[in-house]
């Protein structure tokens, strides 16, 4: 983001530094200690098999939480340089359009999990006797729970540009560089910057998941919360779970305070549109920085090298060739070309998958795995069902209270980036406890997570119906469950739709982690895809991993495509209000 | 010798042809042979309807789009991308709504690799000129339209463009605002304050060309090309009132309407005719307006749009479709109503549709081959795709999509066949009738 030009400052050459200045610092420089610290951690010499020692003591906590949000961090870095460049790869060339799309929506379905368990040999061939190798398989797998939909809203958003702002940036002779950062960038941004707090918020869930894994023979701990908790679970200490929940509730607040809202509310100021729009977020922190003088000084120091900088690259010429229709044509010769390797990737892709899998693998075992994945289906929608009869009706009152709406809103979101399944052990307790049949009980916790997206959109959508529409209903009497049928619950359908499709998608991913679950030596199975893909992990029996995350992926791409697709265009075209 | 030199005109464009390639079946004409030329210190209006191609037409001009065939000249050179010395005002403004003002006009110096200071200098003095002071610092957010559309006027003056460009820059503004705007221009113009040598004014109404213009080119539509040139020999500051301005514009409505009035004298416009986009209320409106005091059934269209409030993009599709459905006849600059008009407005709500169901069928042929269709369905179905692709014989795909959405709006006030958006789906299970079918 290094595009912030200055701001014409009435204030230029008085930044002699003020209270804010010295709290800023502060901030600033304690988190720049924390992460160097942590990252030297990271590359300590490890071998495969030996278990980094890990203590239960909850002084340990605050290095193992910050070692979780070092590898956050890292992984967001990665999936932010990734989003540059795919999105715009995709945006800008027809060809790749074709091809990378498409992709990025596959690479969407397939559970997360999965690819941590495919990709861990790999990554620790690759450093051998480095700790980095594991640590790369772990920041590796929280990449994949973000990167793609950040992607995606970046292309979509490329796709969108008005094209008066498209032309304008062409006739004033921007250069590709420029016009990124002038106008890709910044029109992506509230959208990316949402999508990127959504993505984070997912991926608590799996860098604990990803801290304390069993492929085959290689079993990985990392230092960090999850690992820790896994370590309780093994001991069967609610003390030390408790604390790490604590850890977490405090991680979560922090970043939810530092991270989320300061950028929420600096987005805003990319919002497209014409007109100024009410109050926007606010955000202390953000606050604090543009109060600080010193810093703000700093930063246009800073801004004003960079200008000097982009200044010495080379312009793209004036007379430059015409863009649009005419660069759309493709030579025939090419495009057959292009189209022939892609037929003998996939193709290839297609034979590979079937030998490996088919290998080991006969054809009653497959229809078996659609027949468990069936189940998994059962058990997601079930939940999502009950799920939205207990959060429609709330988040539709919360919602019509604009006093309440503000404070649940944000409480919402909160509980959704709380990994769920911190609370698993809990809830294993208690259904050995009173011997609860694991089958039904597991489910619930598959939703522990996800249920949230369901509320915040609800009350997002319940706020943003018109009060004429309700003070029309009220003048012609409609109340009850007419007024449901009406007025309400047409009024949320499209943000519900788009609850359910994040709900959704989570509830699947988490299936994974949930059907299965351990306190101490009690190990609680529901049948179902999700067991079989996680079993299977632990054995590491790449076929039958392969073969159940093909399934499941093969699921929730079907489930996409001929029903929340579906959905999602009827909210769009029929429901949508205004 | 050097007489010649000086007599290269600023642009030029001969024999300009576009098409736009459609999916399958060939190519849709959007401009066919025109010839336009603008020479120095020369302001010249390019007034057109909608489907005149003067978008496509301005795209070629600026570099953004390349004549299928013909030249494009600026300064006696061809016009192979975007060039510097053009610059362009924006209908829409066009400004970056994360940067600020001051941020806005500099974008064209930063693009051109000005140094920052002399960036921030320049810019400054065109912020000045404009009458921006005070607003460097804000947002285009922050500022009404007309300031908003200053900054498009700053940021295009900035780079000391020769031949500026303006895409129906003051329609986006409301009357007053745009007035002002109008007044200050010609003022930088005419006290030579820019260094811009000519301006090429893209516009629908028709009083603001007489207003700025020393010349008017008026494009026909479908497809487009120069229909006429009218000069303005009026001096600057013009009066509004002036015998001789009422006269001029006067010309130009007579100009404009000769086409629509050429279509009218078929008996039914083909499908392959660009329909024009009214809507049946403000058809039944003008229509009344047309029948009642002062004008009694005739009326001076200068006159009509000035009481109505309406411009010439509002006002031109709406006095078509009555020319097309017969019934107003609009020739030389006025609109007459026909009989079938005058009972028209006579007759009740359920009357009318009838009066225009039967000329909706009589002289619109895509309505009636849309019932005819319905009628043939053994389920008295058919989806709109069906008659999208016919229409993509003849129109772009977007260009179809309206024409097809007028049909189905006039179709169904006239109850000719009822249309289900969701599905797409047209049908003659007309809900008002149902019981007959």
């Amino acid at each position: 983001m290094a595009n912030r030009s200055t701001p014409l400052d009435k204030n230029t050459g008085r930044a002699a530094p003020n209270l804010w200045d010295l709290a800023a610092f502060l901030l600033v420089m304690g988190l720049v200690t924390l992460f160097a610290w942590g990252s030297r951690e990271m590359a300590l010499p490890y071998t495969p098999g030996e278990r980094i020692p890990l203590s239960l003591d909850p002084v340990n906590l605050p290095e193992y939480a910050l070692r979780t949000v070092l590898r956050m961090a890292a992984a967001l870095a990665l999936s932010l340089l990734f989003t540059f460049s795919y999105g715009t790869l995709a945006a800008k060339s027809r060809r790749a359009e074709r091809i990378l799309v498409p992709l990025l929506n596959i690479l969407q379905s397939v559970p997360i999990l999965g690819f941590l368990s495919v990709t861990v040999t790999g990554f620790i061939a690759m450093f051998p006797g480095k700790l980095l190798g594991v640590e790369c398989a772990a920041i590796f797998a929280i990449f994949t729970s973000q990167a793609w939909n950040m992607a995606f809203s970046f292309y979509q958003s490329l796709k969108t540009i008005p094209s008066d702002l498209s032309e304008a940036s062409v006739l004033f002779g921007l250069s590709p560089w420029q016009r990124f950062w002038k106008l890709d960038a910044p029109f992506a941004m509230p959208p990316l910057i949402w999508n990127m707090m959504m993505s984070v918020s997912g991926g608590w869930f799996f860098v604990v998941a990803s801290e304390a894994i069993t492929v085959g023979k290689t079993s990985v701990t990392l230092p960090g919360i999850g690992s820790y908790v896994a370590q309780a679970i093994h001991y069967r200490s609610l003390s030390a779970i408790g604390w790490a929940l604590l850890t977490m509730l405090l991680v979560i607040l922090v970043y939810d305070q530092l991270l989320f809202r300061p950028m929420v509310a600096w987005a805003d100021k990319f919002k497209f549109e014409t007109t100024e729009s009410g109050e926007g977020s606010g955000s202390w922190v953000l606050t604090l920085f543009q109060r600080a003088r010193l810093l703000r000084a700093a930063g246009r120091f800073l801004v004003n090298r960079w200008i000097r900088l982009t200044d010495l690259l080379p312009r793209r010429k004036q007379r430059a060739s015409f863009h649009g229709s005419t660069q759309a044509a493709i030579p025939k010769a090419q495009e057959i070309v292009w189209n022939a390797l892609l037929a003998i990737g996939v193709a290839g892709g297609a034979w590979l998958l079937v030998q490996f899998v088919g290998g080991e693998v006969d054809g009653a075992e497959i229809g078996k795995v659609f027949y468990l994945g069936f189940l998994t289906l059962v058990r997601v929608t079930v939940l999502l069902i009950i799920a939205s009869l207990i959060w429609v009706p709330i988040g539709v009152y919360i919602g019509l209270n604009p006093k309440w709406a503000t404070r649940v809103q944000p409480l919402a979101q909160f509980l959704a980036a709380f990994p769920a399944n911190l609370f698993f052990p809990v809830a294993v307790f208690f259904m050995v406890h009173y011997h609860l049949s694991p089958e039904i009980w597991t489910a619930p916790l598959m939703i522990l997570g996800t249920q949230w997206y369901i509320l915040f959109n609800v009350i997002g959508g319940a706020s943003a119906i018109p009060t004429d529409l309700r003070e029309a209903a009220r003048n012609f009497g409609v109340s009850g469950w007419k007024l449901w049928k009406t007025l309400l619950l047409p009024g949320i359908f499209p943000s519900l739709v788009t609850g359910l499709v994040t709900a959704a998608g989570g509830t699947w991913n988490a299936s994974i982690v949930a059907e299965i679950v351990t306190w101490g030596n009690t190990t609680l199975t529901a049948t179902g895809l999700g067991s079989y893909i996680a079993i299977w992990t632990e054995k590491g029996d790449y076929p039958r991993i392969a073969l159940g995350i093909a399934v499941m992926s093969i699921y929730v791409l079907v489930l996409n495509r001929f029903f929340w697709q579906r959905l999602f265009t009827v909210s769009q075209t029929r429901y949508r209000l205004g | 010798m050097e007489e010649t030199v000086n007599k290269v005109p600023l642009l030029k464009l001969s024999n300009v042809r576009k098409s736009y390639k459609k999916s399958d079946s060939g190519e849709h004409l959007v401009l066919d042979g025109v010839n336009i030329a603008i020479e120095e210190g020369e302001i010249v209006a390019l007034l057109g309807r909608s489907g005149s191609g003067k978008s496509t037409l301005l795209r070629i001009i600026s570099g953004l789009a390349q004549p299928g065939s013909g030249e494009a000249l600026y300064c006696g050179k061809p016009i192979t991308g975007p060039t510097q010395g053009l610059a362009m005002v924006f209908q829409s403004f066009a400004l970056f709504p994360w940067l600020t003002v001051l941020e806005n006009v500099e974008l064209g110096l930063d693009a051109m690799g000005v140094p920052q200071a002399e960036r921030r200098r320049r810019a400054l003095e065109a912020i000045d000129l404009i009458g921006l002071d005070g607003f460097e610092s804000a947002y285009p957010k922050e500022l009404s339209g007309g300031m908003r559309q200053r900054v498009g006027f700053a940021r295009a003056l900035v780079v000391e463009p020769t031949l500026l460009l303006m895409d129906e820059p003051f329609s986006a503004l409301d009357v007053l605002t745009a007035e002002t705007l109008r007044t200050d221009l010609i003022e930088l113009w005419l006290e030579r304050r820019i260094p811009t040598k000519g301006i090429l004014l893209v516009s629908h109404n028709i009083e603001e060309a007489v207003l700025l213009a020393d010349r008017i080119i008026i494009l026909g539509s479908n497809p487009g090309r120069v229909v006429s040139e009218i000069k303005i020999p009026l001096a600057h500051p013009r009066d509004r009132d002036a015998p001789l301005f009422r006269q001029l514009v006067d010309t130009v409505y007579g100009q404009m309407t000769q086409r629509s009035r050429a279509a009218g004298k078929v008996e039914a416009v083909p499908i392959s005719y660009l329909l024009p986009e009214a809507h049946v209320n403000q058809l039944s409106g003008l229509l009344e307006a047309l029948a009642a005091e002062p004008y009694n059934g005739k009326a001076d269209l200068p006159e009509l749009a000035d009481q109505m409030g309406f411009g010439v993009d509002q006002l031109f599709p709406l006095l078509e479709a009555l020319d097309i459905l017969n019934l107003a006849r609009i020739e030389g600059g006025d609109a007459d109503l026909t009989a079938s008009g005058r009972s028209y407005v006579d007759a009740d709500i359920l009357r009318r549709k009838e009066i225009f169901a039967e000329h909706l069928v009589r002289h619109v042929a895509l309505a009636a081959h849309i019932r005819r269709v319905l009628d043939d369905r053994p389920g008295n179905r058919a989806k709109e795709d069906r008659f999208l692709r016919e229409l993509e014989d003849f129109f772009s795909e977007e260009t179809a999509e309206t024409v097809l959405q007028v049909a189905i709006e006039w179709g169904r006030y006239a109850e000719l066949f009822a249309y289900d958006e969701g599905s797409g789906i047209l049908s003659l299970e007309n809900p008002a009738s149902g019981e007959q079918g």
